[in-house]
């Protein structure tokens, strides 16, 4: 009884918000914020910053998103999720979309019935050991203990590899990567495995990072995306043409500083359709014509998101590799706009 | 007297001796030390080990806290300023984390420039819980308490004053109608009138009637998302709201735990024991996970509030004990003396056990506070930004990955000052109760 | 409701059902189970719809499906191909280990501390104060990380004791080493093992000495051998008990006591010892192998964290406890004991703490409770309880919150109801008889 009077007091006072109903883009207009669900803290992907506001490659997903629904890349509401809140968080409608480093799977699309939008960091799942250790391959592994983190994919592929190359092995569970990092460290693990690129940003931070070594093998396949809920393929559409648009635009050569000379007209007609000089696109997306263009002003193509958090010139220092666009023999490539 | 006592010299002490001081043994520093410090061999040893683990502990943190670097911006600037020492990392400590980012532990993501409506809603908390827990303060304050909530929760999250307002109206209904159904139709109508019209009023009332005065006078400020609440502020306020929410709840349990009627009493007892016999921690994945399968489809609300009804149903199962144990306290004579008065349940319990068992399970309830402030930490595995978790989100930053005692050692200093203080009062008050009860 | 009888029926009237004190108790009644009953189909009905909307259905069909994830600490056989249901097994046993372990030491120093909290000694009552408060008023959370934490980062790794002049040495000549991955201690494993795993090991032992190999693996335990030692241990413990019992009767008759300590000795030792040999057990001592220590037992970091953390913040609030219940204990007692002549140590022993024992034991019991509840903070060290096998990996792997969370409730709430009702049967037993 408490409950519901409790519930009734606040529902009119205007916490409570109407959602998961199958418009998701109507909600988020309605509501005029961006409901994005991010990782609680993982370096160069999503954290927050000394004044409060979320940073990182996942964080600039959101941020486009937000730009090209709302035409405000600020006008987003950061969720922090944990590994094992975050597909109820999305299920329920708490949040419209999760960018959360979340690996895409048969059983996560079918079974628990998500969407995955598309690709936006491919990663695979490697170790990093000790170079003192000595070793050299992951086959040199047997009897290890090894530091995962719980709640993802890295533990069953940890349990698939070590078992399908009949080794022994220890696992320690650990709930995040800055507890594991420091666990790894003070020597508690032998080895940390994890998606490569968070291998590579953790070992960045390190007081002495040439001490450590990540080795050669990859053990799986880590395709990264942003996801939303079955059953709303026109909100569906709109993040995935959203992180298309990132791609499209540093393989097309627009950039964040360039796009509003681009979007007075090229003579390239694929950009002129992107950005809304040319045909309908915006439109049939539900959106204006100026959405994309403000999807790559909000923080650049995919290539300056890239740079600008988790890039070369950044601590983490990631290379492009697998997610350089196609013509530069990456991954990237998105269909066209037309 | 013999007469040999009359051939040796008599000797009477004319002047008195000057006082000597004790022997070196007996005095000062050597007898305390010798007294409460060495007086067996059980002792020796006591104090012989304490000596050595106040010296360990002191010898491994002392020189860590001394070279400690307040000033750096990141940890890597840390390093640097102690390399310049001559230091490792690890030869001191680099609480610059804390003067960087000690807002954000404390308020979160609440926006700087109005941090002043959490301080002063923080202030007129404490106001408003002054009455109830200091006795010696005029009784009619309690019903400027009874304000205190709403304007809390108006300054911290903002909005329109008139849904706190119309909010508060509702239970204005209820008092209302109370008074006059009871006078009209009896007690019990009254009762239950008590409780449905508010319901009704503020599920078809309220919305309408804010959103008509809000267009009249606005009266708003600027409002702020649950999302950007986080640290000890959103500790302070589960912590805090859980508790004065549960009142009512656990007041309810404990009276039904005592009832005769066989299936209330059942039911509170099966609730308490469901409620206290399962984690938090289940019942906060619940709260995150499937409180919303329970809920009509569609319904979708703020994580922070959904944790505040799991907090608060879950402290009202530990109310109710506590209670309970204030009710039991009570001598009979009391409960036989309002029957004899003729008073029916309800007056007997508002006008005569209640308020005597409520003032002696105040210690008792400011001690439940104590744990379930405590225990708002494990928000932190639903993904709420505590301390401890904006301490993890911290740590995910460029800047501060890798960083690790500081954090939780400003983190524990905080809780321990909070829940010592608080544990203080508690034990003054049952102090207090004892010397009253004697 | 005697006086009630005489009531004619034809004179009832519906507002009888409110304003007569005969009826009123029963109307509150059904309109309380009609609101309960109402708010329970709508809380399932309400499940039932987003069940349907999410396309989800409630079937425990899943437990039975392979889990696919490794558990380090393991009290029954698990491999990543076992089924949830058996992961959820596992978790439970190791809820229980942490539980019991923490409620054994979690009293042990609670006693300490609190006795110790009243020393005339001023440094040691002061230092218990400032563990008592300590850990009294910092969040268990906070503990077990910070625990943990100081584990890993002060004890030496395994590679510290290896080569020539290790950094760090193995204690007990060579039996124990602790690590910042946990503590390997010895194990017992008998050479004539009954079941499959004694007989494989004899099988390849007897292979490895004919090839002429050298030091085949220490040989296995299995539950069965335990058992029997354990059994024929306890039946040994009966004996002398009963040894005992024949002294105390012929000292009751005859005012002379006969020796018993020897005979005693000999019946627990020898029969058990008699058994071990019969097994053929051999102590296995742990030893650096690759990356690890190998045999023995390891019992690991998150475990003695977890367990340390429990037992120390639980043992504050229950020397708070003790020290309440001696105090409870009135001042003549002790003055009787001492005009009796007995010496301090033995005036708490046999004097105040039997008599503080009553006002002790119902606050301990909820302690206990907490400390079994709170293990389910495991989560933050890694230590995979039930709550980290069911209530976490296997909800996640499965998207089966709904069926996992109720599965994981109903644990707990078993566990505690089952606990309580122990300890009420033992505080029953302790409690003064009142006439």
């Amino acid at each position: 009884m408490k409950k519901s009077v409790f519930l009734g007091a606040l529902t009119i006072a205007g916490l409570a918000a109407g959602a998961g109903s199958a418009a998701t883009l109507d909600d988020v207009t309605a509501r005029g914020t961006l409901n994005c669900g991010v990782t609680t803290g993982l370096v160069g992907f999503a954290a927050p910053n000394a004044n409060g506001e979320w940073q990182g490659f996942d964080v600039g997903v959101c941020r486009a998103v937000a730009a090209a629904v709302l035409g405000d890349p600020t006008a987003v509401e950061f969720v922090p999720t944990t590994g094992q809140t975050r597909f109820t968080a999305l299920a329920s409608g708490e949040i419209d979309m999760l960018a959360r480093n979340t690996t895409w799977t048969f059983s996560r699309d079918v079974d628990l019935k998500f969407e995955f939008t598309g690709i936006n960091y491919y990663d695979g799942q490697g170790f990093m050991v000790p170079r003192e250790l000595g070793v050299s391959s992951a086959k040199d592994l047997d009897g290890a203990t090894v530091c995962i983190q719980t709640g993802t994919t890295t533990e069953l592929n940890l349990a698939d590899f070590f078992r399908t190359n009949n080794m022994a092995y220890e696992p320690v569970p650990i709930e995040t990567n800055a507890e594991a990092q420091q666990q790894y460290l003070a020597g508690a693990c032998d080895v940390y495995t994890t998606d490569a690129s968070g291998l590579a940003a953790t070992r960045a931070t390190f007081e002495t990072p040439a001490d450590h070594v990540i080795l050669p093998e990859i053990v799986s396949k880590e395709p990264l995306g942003p996801l939303v809920r079955h059953g709303d393929n026109e909100w569906g559409d709109v993040v995935r043409w959203t992180l298309n648009a990132l791609i499209a635009a540093e393989e097309l050569g627009v950039t964040s500083a360039n796009v509003e000379e681009l979007a007075a007209g090229t003579n390239n007609p694929e950009i002129n359709r992107m950005l809304g000089t040319e045909g309908e696109l915006g439109a049939m997306l539900g959106l204006d014509a100026d959405w994309a263009k403000r999807a790559i002003m909000a923080g650049g193509n995919y290539g300056e998101l890239f740079e600008t958090h988790i890039g070369e010139n950044t601590p983490i220092g990631l290379a492009r590799g697998l997610n350089a666009q196609w013509t530069e023999g990456g991954l990237l490539y998105a269909p066209p706009f037309r | 007297m013999s007469e040999t006592h009359a051939e040796t010299t008599r000797f009477v002490r004319t002047e008195m001796l000057a006082e000597q001081d004790p022997p070196i043994t007996e005095k000062g520093v050597v007898k305390w030390t010798r007294e409460n410090l060495f007086s067996g061999w059980l002792n020796v040893i006591l104090t012989l080990l304490s000596l050595y683990v106040i010296y360990a502990v002191l010898s491994a943190l002392l020189p860590w806290f001394a070279n400690s670097v307040w000033t750096a911006e990141s940890l890597e600037g840390c390093r640097e300023a102690l390399g310049e020492q001559g230091l490792t990392g690890h030869g001191g400590a680099c609480f610059s984390v804390i003067t960087e980012r000690w807002n954000q532990l404390i308020f979160g993501f609440y926006p700087t420039e109005l941090y002043w409506r959490p301080i002063l809603a923080f202030v007129i908390f404490l106001l408003g819980i002054a009455p109830v827990l200091f006795q010696s303060m005029p009784r009619q304050a309690l019903w400027a308490s009874l304000t205190a909530p709403f304007l809390v929760y108006w300054l911290i999250w903002g909005g329109s004053l008139w849904g706190p307002i119309i909010t508060a109206a509702g239970f204005g209904v209820g008092a209302l109608a109370y008074v006059l159904v009871g006078k009209a139709a009896g007690n019990i109508v009254g009762t239950i009138s008590a409780i449905l019209l508010p319901i009704l009023f503020w599920l078809f009332v309220t919305g309408p009637f804010v959103a008509a005065l809000s267009g009249v006078l606005p009266l708003e400020i600027t409002k702020v998302e649950s999302n950007d609440i986080g640290g000890f502020m959103l500790a302070l306020i589960i912590g805090i709201s859980g508790i004065i929410l549960s009142l009512p709840l656990g007041i309810l349990l404990a009276l039904g735990r005592q009832s005769h009627l066989f299936i209330i009493n059942k039911v509170s007892v099966a609730f308490i024991e469901i409620i206290r016999g399962v984690p938090l921690i289940v019942w906060l994945f619940t709260a995150s996970l499937l409180l919303n399968y329970f809920l009509p489809p569609g319904t979708n609300f703020d994580l922070m509030l959904r944790v505040i009804i799991m907090v608060t149903l879950f402290a009202s199962a530990y109310i109710a004990e506590v209670v309970r144990g204030g009710l039991a306290a009570l001598p009979k004579g009391q409960y036989e003396a309002a029957d004899a008065l003729g008073l029916d349940y309800a007056k007997s319990m508002r006008l005569i056990i209640l308020p005597q068992a409520l003032k002696i399970s105040i210690p008792g309830i400011v001690n439940t506070f104590i744990g379930l402030f405590k225990d708002t930490t494990l928000v932190v595995f639903i993904g709420l930004l505590d301390p401890i978790g904006l301490s993890n989100a911290i740590r995910a930053t460029t800047e501060w990955n890798g960083i690790y005692w500081e954090l939780f050692i400003f983190i524990g200093l905080m809780f321990f000052i909070f829940c010592y203080s608080m544990s203080r009062y508690s034990i003054f008050l049952e102090k207090k109760l004892q010397r009253e009860h004697r | 409701m005697s006086a009630s009888t005489d009531v004619p029926k034809e004179s009832f009237r519906l507002s009888q059902l409110i304003y007569d004190t005969r009826y009123r108790s029963i109307t509150i009644q059904v309109i309380a189970l009609v609101l309960l009953i109402g708010a329970l189909w709508w809380l399932i009905n309400n499940t039932v719809q987003n069940l349907e909307t999410l396309g989800k259905d409630f079937d425990f069909g899943f437990l039975t499906q392979p889990a696919g994830y490794d558990i380090n600490q393991r009290l029954i056989e698990y491999t990543s191909q076992s089924t949830h249901g058996r992961a959820a097994i596992v978790g439970i046993l190791n809820t229980m280990l942490v539980a019991i372990l923490g409620c054994a030491l979690a009293t042990v120093l609670g006693v300490i501390a609190g006795v110790l909290r009243l020393s005339k000694n001023w440094l040691v009552n002061n230092l218990m104060a400032v563990y008592v408060e300590g850990f009294r008023n910092v969040p268990l959370l906070l503990w077990i990380i910070l625990i943990f934490a100081v584990m890993t980062e002060s004890m030496p790794r395994p590679s510290d004791f290896r080569g020539d002049e290790p950094e760090a040495t193995m204690f007990l000549g060579d039996s124990v080493a602790v690590t910042n991955r946990g503590v390997y201690i010895p194990r017992i494993g008998f050479e004539n093992s009954i079941g499959p795993a004694g007989a494989t090991w004899r099988e390849e032992s007897t292979a490895a000495i004919e090839a002429g190999e050298e030091e085949p693996a220490e040989p296995p335990s299995s539950l069965v051998d335990w058992l029997i030692v354990l059994g024929v241990l306890g039946a040994s413990i009966y004996g002398a008990r009963w040894n005992t019992r024949r002294a105390n009767a012929a000292q009751e008759a005859t005012g002379e006591r006969p020796t018993t300590w020897h005979v005693n000795l000999a019946l627990i030792v020898l029969p058990t010892l008699a058994v071990m040999i019969a097994l053929g057990a051999t102590v296995a001592q742990p030893y650096l192998r690759g990356f690890n220590f190998a045999e023995g037992i390891h019992l690991r970091n998150s475990l003695i964290a977890l367990w340390l953390a429990l037992s120390l913040y639980t043992g504050a609030f229950i020397a708070e406890i003790v020290r309440a219940g001696i105090l409870a204990v009135s001042k003549g007692q002790t003055e009787a004991a001492n005009a009796l002549g007995l010496r301090p140590g033995r005036t708490m022993s046999l004097v105040i703490l039997p008599q503080a024992l009553r006002v002790i034991i119902p606050p301990l019991i909820s302690q206990y409770l907490n400390l079994t509840k709170n293990s389910s903070l495991a989560i933050a060290v890694g230590y995979m309880d039930v709550r980290s096998t069911l209530g976490g990996i296997t909800i996640n792997q499965t998207g089966k919150e709904l069926e996992g969370m109720l599965l994981l409730g109903l644990f707990y709430l078993v566990l505690s109801l089952a606990i309580s009702a122990l300890m009420n049967v033992y505080n029953n037993s302790v409690k003064l008889k009142e006439r």
